[in-house]
């Protein structure tokens, strides 16, 4: 009872203080398009700094094309159009010349972890080595920290010099998390990062994403409702490339919601 | 304690017939491999016992005399690897910077589809006709004249589909998500492949070129009229130099020349498989090698 009463208030607590905090992305009449078929249909929203902003959905809903959408990657699928607009940091993202600089600052976690074939070293200090950082103390020291805060130091800081690709499912789902982090982004896009590891694995990765709310703006895609509600500040509800719903996450689970379907789906009613 | 239903391993009749099907499978197929490999080793057998005794320092070091019946074939080993090197340092480069770029860059388009097809139609053009085209083009257009520039093109021009073909290949066998987590990162498409793929396809690429190397040592149409000749008693000094070479000179002394030991031929086609075996073993062990080091 007090824990739900805390929670009550911290959830009071940070609605006001987020009224005060800009947005770090804004996005306005979004629609997606592959070929004839729509992916996303008209979706506007905006994303708080600091934030940690769930978007939950079936399969289908839409839920990657908008990540794709928000770091320009869409340009690499082909068919894919994108109308309306980003501002990611105060600038249209559509018309933007420099989309690396844009990626750069935005980290991404996939759903099946990829290691990439390289050492655990090499993979962290990717980053830093395309944007010309090339000594090695100053790598040294991004590669610990960026390892620590994904909570994977302790277990591969002995085999720095292992392959990143043949680490277990759960480390390599960290070292995609460090490797995001060596990029320094302002946004972290996590996409159903727990589906190919471990619950125990999972929690640990929550720990980190609650700490590092303090210094990146995270938008938490997820199959598991109560994932979004143990993480999220606002989700969002994507079905069939429509957004059903926005709200204060614990809103969706027990205050209004607008759309009776929101309920069925964070209930598990659904289909 | 045991209630295990004894009937349930023993084996029906539905169970036995599927085996003895699949055992008389297993014989075909084998059988049928077996039959594969009897020419290699008659070749390979029938090379060695007859042309075995040929082979000394003697007959790989020094030139030919009283017209290719006695002597050695050192002019025409040389020469081939003259050829080779030459065509190697013309189409290597190209293939493979051809290959990255229809494999990273070129969008799948009908402009992309129809390079595509004319690489596969290239490999399929009969060599004697590439023989012709560089006849007509390098050794009478361009006015290089029967040299080794001018076989080593007409070689080049010929045996580039297999570089593009295994370079593509083995930049393909890349996983996708690979490139993607990089470009994810910001990297452009150049960063991609420095820092990802390359470093991962290197060993395709090199099995693609060792494989080019014994094709072109051994083709004999395409270099008879752009640049090797049956004899010359000088070995080239240039790439604008004729030259003697194995393929050719295996054809001169078992065709061409009346009142030859026998064993001559056959010395030289041992020599030049020898070469080309050696190049495909290096091939293998370095594949091996490298997948010692299997990175996903």
């Amino acid at each position: 009872m007090v824990e739900l009463a805390t929670r009550a208030a911290t959830t009071d607590a940070s609605q006001q203080a987020v009224a005060a905090v800009p947005n770090k992305l804004e996005v306005r009449n979004l629609t997606i398009r592959y070929g004839s078929d729509v992916a996303l249909r008209d979706v506007s929203l905006s994303i708080r700094e600091h934030e940690i902003f769930g978007i939950i959905g079936p399969a289908n809903a839409g839920k990657t094309s908008f990540l794709k959408a928000i770091n320009r990657m869409d340009v690499f699928t082909s068919g894919m159009r994108v109308e309306g607009e980003i501002h990611f940091a105060g600038r249209d993202t559509r018309h933007l010349n420099n989309v690396y600089a844009l990626r750069s600052r935005i980290g991404v976690v996939f759903p099946l972890p990829v290691g990439l074939p390289m050492t655990v070293y090499d993979n962290v200090a990717l980053s830093p080595r395309l944007r010309g950082i090339n000594e090695k103390a100053e790598l040294d020291v991004i590669v610990q920290r960026c390892l620590t805060r994904a909570a994977l130091w302790d277990e591969v800081k002995d085999r720095l010099n292992a392959l990143g690709s043949l680490l277990s499912g759960g480390q390599q789902q960290r070292l995609t998390i460090a490797r995001a982090l060596s990029q320094e982004p302002d946004l972290l896009m996590l996409d159903e990062f727990s589906i190919a590891v471990d619950p125990v694995t999972t929690m640990r990765i929550e720990d980190v994403l609650k700490e590092l709310r303090q210094e990146v703006t995270i938008i938490l895609v997820t199959n598991l409702v109560q994932q979004a509600r143990r993480l999220a500040d606002r989700t969002a509800f994507f079905l069939g490339g429509e957004c059903v719903e926005i709200g204060v996450t614990e809103d969706l689970f027990t205050g209004e919601v607008k759309d009776q379907r929101t309920r069925d789906y964070v209930e598990g009613r659904f289909g | 304690m045991n209630t295990a239903n004894p009937a349930l391993f023993q084996a029906s009749d539905l169970n036995r017939h599927n085996e003895s099907v699949q055992r008389r499978y297993r014989l075909l197929f084998g059988l049928m491999t077996l039959l594969l490999i009897t020419p290699v080793l008659l070749i390979l057998g029938t090379l060695v016992a007859k042309g075995g005794g040929a082979i000394s320092w003697e007959f790989l070091f020094s030139a030919p005399t009283d017209g290719m019946r006695t002597g050695g074939i050192f002019p025409a080993l040389l020469g081939t690897v003259w050829l080779v090197t030459v065509a190697l340092l013309l189409s290597v480069p190209i293939g493979i910077f051809a290959a990255i770029y229809l494999s990273e860059y070129a969008g799948d388009n009908w402009f992309t589809r129809i390079i595509n097809l004319a690489i596969i139609n290239l490999a399929g053009v009969p060599s004697i006709v590439h023989a012709l085209f560089g006849l007509g083009a390098f050794v009478i257009f361009f006015k290089f004249g029967t040299s080794i520039l001018a076989a080593s093109l007409t070689l080049a021009v010929m045996t580039m589909p297999v570089v593009i073909v295994a370079t593509r290949e083995s930049l393909q066998a890349v996983p996708q998500a690979f490139r993607e987590a990089c470009w994810n990162m910001g990297a452009t498409r150049w960063q991609t492949i420095r820092r990802v793929v390359l470093p991962n396809s290197l060993t395709g690429i090199l099995t693609g070129v060792i494989l080019e190397v014994s094709r072109t040592a051994g083709e004999t149409a395409p270099i008879m009229f752009t640049g090797a000749v049956f004899f010359t008693p000088f070995l080239p000094q240039s790439v604008f130099d004729q030259t003697m070479a194995l393929s050719l000179h295996l054809f001169v002394t078992a065709t061409q020349v009346p009142g030859i030991e026998e064993h001559v031929p056959f010395g030289v086609a041992l020599v030049l498989i020898g070469l080309v075996l050696t190049m495909n073993s290096v091939s293998i062990a370095f594949r091996m090698w490298l997948r010692g080091k299997k990175k996903w």
